[in-house]
């Protein structure tokens, strides 16, 4: 598949990244500066093109003419809306996806017509990263909560620690613990190495456990992985940029939220759009600051400021001055490696949080979602099912008898909004969501050709 | 530095070259030249090494860094002359001594086409389609063709590509992928190749000599299967075919890459080189042409004509096809067109010699500094067609020309330390360097009568020359290894 990617900021570069690792696709990446496509270029397999992404004559250079997806990931809003006309106009790219920062344009949802502003997909990290904190805040335990169909079915990773109930028994007995309902382990990580389970492994103390359930079980089959903790009341969040006004809106009316802010002047701006949480003006990384406003007694600490030493260090203050929780919006992959490790619960990637978004319109087949876990290394993924038993090699099959590749697994499916959690021998029907998990996400062009209709079979 | 990976390329580089020994098999047992042994015996001999250095390392997994791509390139050309010479070695019809070996495979290699083999006529079918081979494999880049056909060298594949190729920019990719890129370079140069043979048999050369001929033509090689050099057929047809081919060989190839995508040939009136190539070729051929007519009169008009362009064309590009003796024409000319080779063929083609882009930057570079006499306030870029040149890149034209000055003195010193006297060492230096093949004085007809110090210094000449200094000039650098 040719991709075109415009803009090689953090976004960009690792969806360049993530897009020229698989051996189908060629990438081509724009941007204006000529320093930091060299930089790409000798750590990539991408061609790039120096010039503004909305020109004409740069996207025709940059091979517009043939090209299946433009992603316009540049940081204006404005440049990514021309260019995806541009190439919508005058080079009829099939799909056009593009960040859109601003609230404002996001939800002017008219504006995106094909005859207005022909973007097929719009994404706003901020909003996907707000809406991804919200869930961890949602799910306290958590270490990853992610959607499939509508939200109706959620993929949890969860530590586990000595007092869930699962831990040190099978995962056969899972069943006599919680007789009325169903969730399925979909992965363990135990020391940094996957594994599929079966019914005969043994949760221990400190796997990481990937579990897939319906949204309102979420909340018992934790408790079998770790000691239950209590709702978050207490949020404090550092930073009011955009990601953190979100969340201070969006948590305001059920938690007690302050929110820290340095420069006085945007303090007082987002004290007008707040309507019950507290902003404070000062320094996340205060200790007066943060002992006056008892932290000791908060259950989560988010750093989200712009600065992503700045969040590493407060977090790491704050979890020294008794916060429960501590999470950090971090960028820097390797930065990422760093603090997980130590003092910090969370480390939040916003480049990783979008590229699931991205990457389910890459797919070959219908893919409605794609998750990257683990860094890339793994992926949660939502594809619906077509055809018939001729053309397709799901449809009419019982999972058994599917050829998975290696280190893939079923884990659920949603049939007409019905969750059915996967068995060996649970059949697929046409237009079931199927959701999957990867461990080895080499494997996934195999994966996508199960999801095909085959044209040779009609 | 990340030994396992070097070692692991380098031994799948290896056992990919011991498969060319295999055609010159097929040629000796349909040709019945009985000389079928020394080529399976090298074939043995490259893949049992590749095979060693590969099975140790073979699960390393990690990517190819920026210095190793050096390391690699430069390793395998050295060690690919000394394997390639395993069947020329081994030949008993040869009876050649190391050295000497060494030399003829490296000379093919790295598309120089000096040899020092006489009667050439009498050798086994198989062994003159071997050395044409060779150039053939070396013109393109045989490290290109491993990119093109093993993809599990990946980003690695673009350290690989930019350490060979020839020319002062080298990040430009015709496609996204470097697999790609290097497929389609291959394409071209496949189907040129293919199309020259056909053009040379149409002209009424015998198939064999066709096959022969068009790969040291495409490769800009000048290795010829008779000591006659094209000479040896006498048909002005065949002399303006091969012009043709080495005019067309000396072009960069990614124009030649989209004018094949695009079909059309927008690419070349538009590319300045292209451009400054063909005036220059055209000056030189009018030079040449103009002197041999002063001197010689208009008796063979003719043929005076087609040889004088014929030399300045095989002698400018780098080739070093002969179909007289230009060394004895009178006046500056043998010296002469011996200059025009330190111009050469376009960067991105298969000539050696400078390059004309660089001398066109070069040239640029001096018209600035006039035009900065007249204006001392004005800010004038280089511009190559419309666009402004990087100062990166006219830093690095510049070090390259000091270098390769430097070199070539050295290497002239040392020439003549080995008792040669200076026209001699002056051309060697210049007809290996170049990777151009003949030479004047005692080289004129080849360089079998040099002693063993000599030959190692060209050899070492020859692959400075293609690999373009600088790949091999970093890995005696203390920077470089330095952790």
């Amino acid at each position: 598949m040719k991709i075109l990617i415009l803009g090689a900021g953090q976004v960009g570069s690792s969806a360049a990244y993530h897009l020229s690792r698989e051996e189908a696709n060629e990438v081509t990446v724009v941007d204006m500066r000529p320093d930091v496509l060299r930089e790409l270029q000798d750590r990539l397999d991408i061609r790039t093109v120096v010039g503004h992404a909305a020109y004409p004559d740069v996207l025709e250079r940059a091979g517009a003419n043939d090209a299946d997806i433009v992603v316009a990931l540049t940081d204006t809003d404005e440049t990514n809306m021309v260019a995806c006309q541009v190439a919508y106009t005058a080079f009829r790219t099939p799909t056009k996806i593009a960040r859109i920062r601003s609230a404002e344009y996001m939800n002017a949802t008219k504006l995106f017509t094909q005859d207005a502003i022909p973007i097929d997909v719009r994404i706003s990290p901020e909003q996907l990263v707000c809406t991804y904190i919200e869930q961890l805040i949602l799910y306290p335990g958590s270490s990853q909560v992610l959607d499939f169909a509508d939200g109706r079915v959620r993929l949890v990773g969860a530590k586990a620690d000595r007092e869930g109930l699962l831990v040190g028994q099978r995962i056969a007995t899972l069943k006599d613990h919680i007789t009325n309902t169903e969730a399925r382990i979909a992965a363990i990580y135990r020391q940094g190495k996957a594994m599929l389970p079966d019914g005969d492994t043994v949760i221990q103390e400190g796997d990481e456990v990937f579990f897939i359930a319906d949204r309102k079980d979420i909340r018992v089959f934790m408790s079998e992985m770790r000691r239950l903790e209590d709702p978050v009341r207490r949020v404090v969040i550092a930073g009011g940029g955009n990601i953190g006004v979100r969340l201070a809106l969006a948590l305001e009316q059920t938690n007690q939220v302050k929110i820290i802010e340095r420069d006085p002047t945007r303090a007082r701006q987002i004290s007008e759009q707040l309507n019950r949480a507290i902003v404070l003006v000062g320094d996340a990384a205060d200790e007066e600051l943060l002992l006056e406003e008892n932290i000791d007694n908060v259950d989560v600490f988010c750093a989200l400021t712009n600065s992503e030493e700045a969040n590493i260090l407060s977090s790491m203050l704050a979890k020294r001055l008794g916060a429960h929780k501590v999470m950090a919006l971090i960028n820097r992959a390797s930065y990422v490696d760093l603090v997980e490790a130590g003092s910090i619960d969370i480390a939040i990637s916003p480049q990783q949080v979008t590229i699931g978004s991205l990457l389910a319109h890459v797919r070959r087949g219908d893919v409605v979602k794609v998750h990257s876990l683990r860094r890339g290394a793994a992926e949660a993924m939502e594809a619906i099912a077509h055809g018939d038993k001729d053309s397709s090699k799901v449809v009419g099959r019982k999972i058994e008898d599917i050829e998975l590749p290696k280190g893939t697994a079923i884990v659920a499916i949603v049939r007409n909004d019905q969750v059915i959690i996967a068995h060996h021998d649970t059949e697929i029907e046409s237009d079931d969501h199927v959701i999957l998990f990867m461990t080895d996400r080499r494997k996934i062009e195999s994966l996508e050709s199960l999801f095909q209709v085959g044209v040779s079979f009609v | 530095m990340n030994w396992t990976v070097v070692q692991r390329i380098l031994g799948l580089l290896l056992m990919m070259f011991s498969l060319t020994m295999l055609p010159p098999v097929a040629f000796s047992i349909y040709y019945e030249d009985h000389s079928w042994l020394p080529f399976v015996q090298a074939f043995g001999l490259t893949l049992a090494s590749g095979l060693l250095i590969w099975l140790p390392v073979h699960r390393s997994k990690k990517d190819l860094r920026l210095r190793d791509g050096f390391l690699v390139v430069a390793a395998f050309w050295s060690v690919l002359g000394t394997f390639g010479a395993a069947p020329l070695y081994l030949a008993p019809d040869l009876s050649l001594s190391f050295t000497d070996a060494v030399f003829e495979s490296m000379s093919g290699l790295t598309t120089t086409g000096a040899t020092i083999l006489t009667g050439l006529d009498e050798l086994p079918v198989s062994i003159l389609y071997y050395r044409q081979q060779l150039q053939w494999l070396g013109g393109m880049g045989i490290i290109v063709l491993a990119v093109a056909v093993l993809p599990m060298l990946g980003v690695g594949g673009m350290q690989l590509y930019r350490a060979e190729t020839p020319g002062p920019v080298k990040d430009t990719k015709l496609t996204p992928r470097i697999t790609e890129t290097a497929k389609a370079l291959w394409y071209v140069y496949l189907g040129f190749t293919i199309a020259c043979m056909i053009a040379y048999r149409l002209a009424g050369m015998p198939l064999f000599d066709a096959l022969c001929h068009a790969f040291s033509t495409v490769a800009i090689g000048g290795f010829s299967t008779h000591d006659a050099s094209i000479g040896y057929f006498d048909s002005g047809l065949i002399d303006g075919v091969s012009i043709v081919f080495l005019f067309v060989a000396g072009i960069n190839f990614s124009l030649h890459f989209f004018a094949w995508r695009y079909v059309s040939v927008k690419h070349y009136v538009q590319d300045p080189e292209f451009r400054a190539y063909t005036a220059y070729l055209f000056a030189l051929s009018a030079v040449v042409v103009i002197a041999l007519y002063y001197y010689r009169g208009f008796d063979n008009a003719g043929e005076t004509f087609l040889g004088g362009v014929f030399q300045a064309v095989s002698i400018a590009t780098t080739t070093g096809f002969t179909t007289e003796n230009f060394t004895v024409w009178p006046a500056a000319l043998p010296v002469m067109l011996i200059f025009a080779s330190f111009i050469g063929g376009s960067a991105g083609s298969t000539a050696g010699g400078i390059k004309v882009v660089r001398w066109l930057l070069v040239y640029k570079q001096g018209a600035r500094e006039v035009a900065r006499l007249v204006h001392p306030s004005a800010e004038i870029p280089v511009k190559l067609g419309s666009k402004a040149v990087q100062p990166r890149v006219i830093d690095a034209v510049w070090g390259f020309f000091a270098v390769y000055i430097i070199v070539f003195g050295g290497m002239l010193l040392a020439m003549m330390a080995t008792g040669l006297d200076q026209v001699t060492a002056f051309s060697a230096v210049a007809a290996t360097l170049n990777n151009l093949g003949p030479g004047l004085g005692d080289v004129s007809r080849g360089f079998m009568t040099l002693s063993d110090p000599a030959k190692w210094i060209a050899v070492v000449g020859m692959l400075l020359g293609r690999l373009e200094i600088f790949t091999l000039l970093v890995l005696i650098t203390p920077t470089f290894w330095r952790h």
